[in-house]
């Protein structure tokens, strides 16, 4: 199971009592909010479940897996996620089907 | 930006909704997806990005302190990838 922008808005729906309408743009209000900071060069921080921090990563050699050519990764800014320390516990302690458990 | 302010802005979009309404969703959203990562399933945003849990196979630490080999045992942790129109527009170099 995936969890999608959809059975997000299905829940705003059902447990907060938006309406059809207000839970899908609520869902891409958020989404949204979040990403408009990050572009604008601002952090977020999720109390309880995590932080979307910004890195600027200076050029570096690159290289061309099947040339061998060597090419410049140019400099750039990324988004990272730190999970908070309650996010982590919570996967660490639910058990899950993993085959070497 | 933080949470209170996350929902803030929320509720300022959505002027016919009651303040408490916006707060309740985030607070719903954010453990929704809580939930799914920590049963193991993925959460995909179109525009935005993916998480997922990544595997790190048990291995032998050691205590930094006393120097003592320890067991770590296997286990799984959030992983996040930009989407990417989130990785072109935070980009601003490119």
């Amino acid at each position: 199971m995936t969890l999608t922008k959809a059975e997000l808005a299905d829940l705003l729906f059902e447990k907060v009592g938006l309406n059809k309408r207000e839970a899908k743009d609520m869902v891409e209000a958020f989404f949204d909010e979040v990403r408009q900071a990050l572009e604008n060069g601002d952090g977020v921080k999720l109390s309880g479940f995590g932080n979307f921090q910004l890195r600027d990563k200076p050029q570096r050699p690159g290289r061309n897996p099947k040339t061998g050519e060597e090419i410049p990764i140019t400099a750039r800014r990324v988004v990272t996620f730190h999970a908070s320390q309650k996010l982590k516990i919570a996967v660490e302690t639910t058990p899950r089907g993993h085959s070497t458990n | 930006m933080t949470k209170s302010e996350l929902i803030a802005r929320l509720a300022a979009r959505f002027p016919q909704l009651v303040a408490k309404d916006a707060d309740f969703a985030v607070k719903m959203m954010l453990d929704a997806m809580s939930a799914a990562l920590a049963r193991g399933d993925r959460i995909e945003i179109r525009g935005f990005g993916s998480f997922a849990l990544n595997y790190r196979p048990p291995r032998v630490g050691r205590n930094p302190k006393s120097g003592d080999k320890v067991q770590v045992p296997e286990k799984h942790v959030p992983h996040f990838k930009a989407g990417k129109e989130l990785r072109e527009r935070v980009d601003y170099l490119a």
